[in-house]
This record gives C-alpha cells, sequence and structure tokens, in this order.
C-alpha cells in the first residue's frame, strides 16, 4: 500500500490509478494536472478523480485545456490557479463560464498569471526560491487581480525599475503522462515538456502514468532523456492512452474531433452531466474507456517510425 | 472581387512583418501560416518559437490543431520546456511576437480575461496564456483581430497583455522592457502606434475598404496617419507560397 511520503522511494511503485488517487490525494489538495499545454494531459487520472467525488481541489496548471473545464463541472474544484481555461480547438469552456460568471455549479476563485509567471512560480517552489522578481507580467491586469503578486523596486538599481514579485507555488500532488518508465517511477519523456519538469519538482508528491512501461535497463540507457527521475515518484500507473484525447508524442494523435464533440455537448448544464456520465461515471476505469473508444481511439495510434540517432554513453 | 480572401490578405500582411533572421514567437492558426508564408518568401532565415517548448526553422508539413501536436515536433529545431522557451523572450532574445485578442484599445491594449469588472464578471474568456509576457518582452508585438466596434473600444475593461497602457511614456514608465506593439492588422485595415501618444491610428486600408468605413466599425476616434496607405495586393509569389503552406485551402474561404 502507497504512504504519504517518501517510504517507498526504491520500491515498486506500480499501482491502479484508483489506489494511487485514493491514498495521494485527498479532498483540498492543490494538483497539477499535465504541465505540458496541450499534449500529455493526463485525462485518465481527470477520470477517476471525478470518479472518486474529490472536491475542493486547487487546479494549478499553464494550461490543461479541456480537464479543468470537466473537474469544474463535476463540482470537484474551488481554485483555479492558472493562465489559460478553455478548449484550445474549440473555443470557450462552458462549464469555466458558468462557474465564474454565474457561480454553477458553485463558485470558483480565479488566481491569474501569465504562462511564464506561473512557470516561474514553479520553478521557485521547484528551487526553493521564496519568490521570482519578473518583468514580463509588469502592465498587466494580472497584478491587479491576483493578490499574490507584490510590487516592487528593483534593489539592484539607481533609478526606477518595477519589478512584479510572484511568490513560489508548491503544489500538492502532480500527475504525468509519459511515454514510458520502469516500475520505480523512472520516466523517458521526448517533445515539448512545458512546464512538467518545474511542476513536478515543486511538487509535494507525483504520480507518473506510463504509456508503456519497460524494464529499468531501457530507462538507464539513456539517463538524458529522463525528465523526472524514480526517487521523486510516488506511485507509477501503467494507463496505454492516458492522455486521450490529447496527443502524445510518437504514440498518439490528437483526437481533435473529441474536442469539437465536447465543445458541442456540454453547452448546457444538463447536456454536460450527461456526456459525463457516458464518458467518466458509468465507466468503471480507463479500460473501459480505451474499450468505447474502440476503433476510433486505435485510428489515433502513431504507427509509423521517427527514430533518433542513439547516443553512445560508453566509458572507453 | 480578388482573387484572394480577406483572411489570406491578413496572413500575407502579417508575414510581411517578419524581417529575414528575426526569431519569432509564432502561436497559432494565422501567425503560423504567415511564418510559413515569410520563411518561403523574404524570411528565409527566420526562426520560429513556441511557447510549449519548441523551436523550428522549416514550418510543420502536416496540419497543427495545436503547437503541441506531432507535426510540430518532427524535425524542430529544439524541443525543450517552456521557460526555455519564454526565456529567451524574458533574456530580451525575440524580435517580435504575435498575438490576437477578444478586444483591443486605442492604446493597443489587450484583453482576453474578463469583459466587465473581473470580480464580477459578464464574460469571463479563457485568460492569458502566454500574452502579456509576450507582449512586455518581445522587440516588437504585432496584433492580429477582427475590425468591430465592439472589439476595438476607447478602453479595454481588463488589460490582459499590455500595449502603451494609458499612452504616451507609460509603458515606459511601467518598466516595460520590450517595444510595444508595432502592428495591428485587422480584416479591413492596418493601425499602427503614431505620435507622441502612442494612440492608434489608420497607417492602411485593404483593398475593397474605406477609411469612412474602417471609422464606423472602429470604437474610438480613430485618427489617420498622414501618410495613409493602401494595402499592397499580395503578390504572385506571396500567395504561391501561401497556397504551398496552405495545402488545404483552409484559409481560402
Amino acid at each position: 500500500m502507497l504512504t504519504l511520503g517518501d517510504k517507498t522511494i526504491n520500491g515498486d511503485k506500480l499501482c491502479s490509478l484508483a489506489d494511487a488517487i485514493r491514498d495521494l490525494v485527498p479532498d483540498g489538495s492543490s494538483i497539477v494536472l499535465g504541465a505540458a499545454l496541450e499534449n500529455a494531459i493526463p485525462f485518465a487520472a481527470t477520470h477517476e478523480l471525478i470518479r472518486q467525488g474529490k472536491r475542493n481541489l486547487n487546479m494549478i496548471a499553464p494550461i490543461s485545456d479541456i480537464s479543468t473545464d470537466m473537474m469544474i463541472g463535476a463540482g470537484c474544484v474551488t481554485e483555479v490557479t492558472g493562465a489559460w481555461v478553455g478548449n484550445v480547438s474549440g473555443g470557450m469552456g462552458h462549464n469555466f463560464r458558468r462557474a465564474t460568471e454565474k457561480g454553477e455549479p458553485h463558485q470558483i476563485k480565479v488566481h491569474d498569471y501569465s504562462n511564464f509567471s506561473i512557470g516561474m512560480a514553479f520553478f521557485a517552489g521547484a528551487y526553493g526560491l521564496p519568490y521570482v522578481p519578473l518583468k514580463s507580467i509588469l502592465g498587466s491586469d494580472i497584478i491587479k487581480s491576483n493578490p499574490r503578486i507584490k510590487m516592487a523596486n528593483n534593489p539592484f538599481s539607481d533609478g526606477p525599475d518595477p519589478v512584479a514579485l510572484v511568490p513560489a507555488l508548491k503544489p500538492d500532488v502532480a500527475f504525468l503522462v509519459v511515454q514510458r518508465a520502469d516500475r520505480f517511477g523512472n520516466s523517458h519523456i521526448w517533445g515539448s515538456t512545458g512546464l512538467t519538469q518545474e511542476a513536478s519538482i515543486a511538487a509535494n508528491r507525483i504520480i507518473v502514468i506510463a504509456d508503456e512501461v519497460v524494464e529499468p535497463e531501457v530507462i538507464s540507457s539513456d539517463p538524458s532523456r529522463v525528465l523526472i527521475p524514480g526517487f521523486g515518484v510516488n506511485a507509477v500507473c501503467h494507463i496505454p492512452a492516458a492522455n486521450h484525447p490529447s496527443p502524445l508524442i510518437g504514440k498518439w494523435k490528437r483526437d481533435n474531433a473529441f474536442f469539437h464533440h465536447y465543445h458541442k455537448e456540454t453547452r448546457e448544464p444538463e447536456n454536460f452531466q450527461r456526456w459525463l456520465k457516458e464518458w467518466v461515471l458509468d465507466l468503471p476505469d480507463h479500460e473501459a474507456y480505451r474499450t468505447k473508444l474502440g476503433g476510433e481511439l486505435e485510428e489515433l495510434r502513431i504507427e509509423g517510425e521517427a527514430l533518433s540517432a542513439p547516443a553512445n554513453y560508453a566509458v572507453e | 472581387m480578388h482573387d484572394y480572401s480577406t483572411q489570406e490578405l491578413m496572413i500575407i500582411a502579417a508575414a510581411r512583418q517578419i524581417n529575414d533572421g528575426e526569431r519569432i514567437f509564432v502561436g497559432m492558426r494565422l501567425p503560423i501560416t504567415a511564418y510559413g508564408v515569410a520563411r518561403l518568401t523574404h524570411a528565409p532565415n527566420a526562426v520560429g518559437l513556441f511557447e510549449s517548448g519548441v523551436s523550428r526553422y522549416e514550418p510543420a508539413e502536416d496540419m497543427l490543431y495545436t503547437m503541441c501536436d506531432g507535426p510540430n515536433q518532427l524535425g524542430a529545431a529544439w524541443t525543450t520546456g517552456l521557460i526555455q522557451i519564454m526565456g529567451l523572450l524574458s533574456g530580451g532574445r525575440v524580435h517580435a511576437g504575435f498575438v490576437g485578442g477578444a478586444e483591443i484599445d486605442r492604446f493597443a491594449n489587450i484583453n482576453t480575461s474578463y469583459i466587465g469588472d473581473y470580480e464580477n464578471p459578464t464574460t469571463k474568456l479563457p485568460g492569458s496564456g502566454g500574452a502579456p509576457d509576450i507582449a512586455a518582452m518581445a522587440e516588437r508585438l504585432i496584433i492580429i483581430i477582427n475590425h468591430q466596434k465592439h472589439r476595438l473600444v476607447e478602453k479595454v475593461d481588463y488589460i490582459t497583455s499590455p500595449g502603451f497602457l494609458t499612452g504616451g511614456d507609460a509603458r515606459k514608465e511601467a518598466g516595460l522592457p520590450g517595444g510595444g506593439p508595432s502592428v495591428v492588422i485587422t480584416d479591413r485595415a492596418i493601425l499602427r502606434p503614431y505620435g507622441p501618444e502612442n494612440e492608434l491610428h489608420l497607417a492602411s486600408v485593404h483593398p475593397g475598404h474605406t477609411e469612412e468605413e474602417i471609422k464606423e466599425n472602429t470604437g474610438w476616434d480613430l485618427k489617420t496617419v498622414p501618410d495613409l496607405e493602401e494595402t499592397p495586393s499580395p503578390s504572385k509569389e506571396e500567395l504561391d507560397a501561401l497556397h504551398t503552406i496552405d495545402k488545404e485551402g483552409f484559409w481560402r474561404s
């Protein structure tokens, strides 16, 4: 059984996502559900958090596409800390709008950031800096609508030189989808990663969802491709296509039609409830979700190969 | 009738804003196509940057729905993290960036966050993404927006991405390092900041549009630069480049 903290550092951390969420994500947690922007979003975890009826969560992410919108509509969320919430290819997130404009299903508090400022707040959280001084949100009303951000003058400057001080962000839990990991949580990721590394290192607990679980030798053969080492990981869940409908580089294409379908089907709250029942609540787990998708999912599987050249790590 | 669409004219007008050898924050949709056109015509050495953590020389070969899609990563110059790419911006190493918006005002401030009071908004828009960072830090900001009276307003409800704030030297006094908006490309015209107030002025009228119609569709008393131009129609070379990039004719209708 998993325990909070680091007692399982060198053990086999393979477990079901349902167990990991039950043990590592209490109500009221601040969580990162993917921080790569529009790829590798752990939708399997979004679904399981909703199924387990988690409440009062603070969703922290630059952009997690419709994942955040689903969580809000399902009533799991009281705070959103981020730069953008919506449906990247469909437009607005209907549940996000209902919550912020009408308080449905209940009010949520939005903490505004830009992508770089939330990134640097994760960076500060990861590496023990109390805050970061930034120029990149000067002039933006983010400084007014987010009271956590304070203004100061650069103490190293002789004249007026405003900087915005952004405090460190340390999420309770980070979920990340990786192309492959071993059973200890050592993870290979390739392609663009957004804020995955900073958000994960800043987090108190990391749950890795691996598209493929491989022998430790596969991971250790290329340590430069390790984004997150196993010693920081609390749980490893083996779930293919956990990223669906977002893409996972070299594994799964983006299911753009699914995002449009979600946009259309969630315009009204009752329709969202019907969508949620069909795609989340009535399904016991991600395997059932994949079965429901069936051939549609198979069409998204990347069959081709564009392999990188091997890197030589030999010592003599 | 022209042998190009309004969208195509906007893309080509945007492409003309990219100079050869520049590092450009591209973004999605129209600017990504504009970047491709610029590379194929006058700016073969431009470098494209995407905030998710991608840098490319050649534009992606296949259709992109988001900057994180596989085709934008295959053959990239660099796939990395957001801080590495946006750090170039913050470090003052990016020449220009593209942003869009729901609302823009006469000092080129952009709102993509809240309509109404931010504590009790009538409409909650998706938010900022990386636009404030680009608007603050890029040497030049290229803005693309549809030209409607409710979008080009006297004063935005919320400044997501700063232009010239309250005009004049306000931007400089706020400590913003980047040069600010250099151009606003709409479906009717091109506006530019002009004069000591840095107020947006009508600088170029697209073929088939009139000064009067453009002013009617602007939410403030739009002034005109002394040397008002007509936007040059796309050349054959530019249209050929666009059709090479936009194979499926996504922007043609």
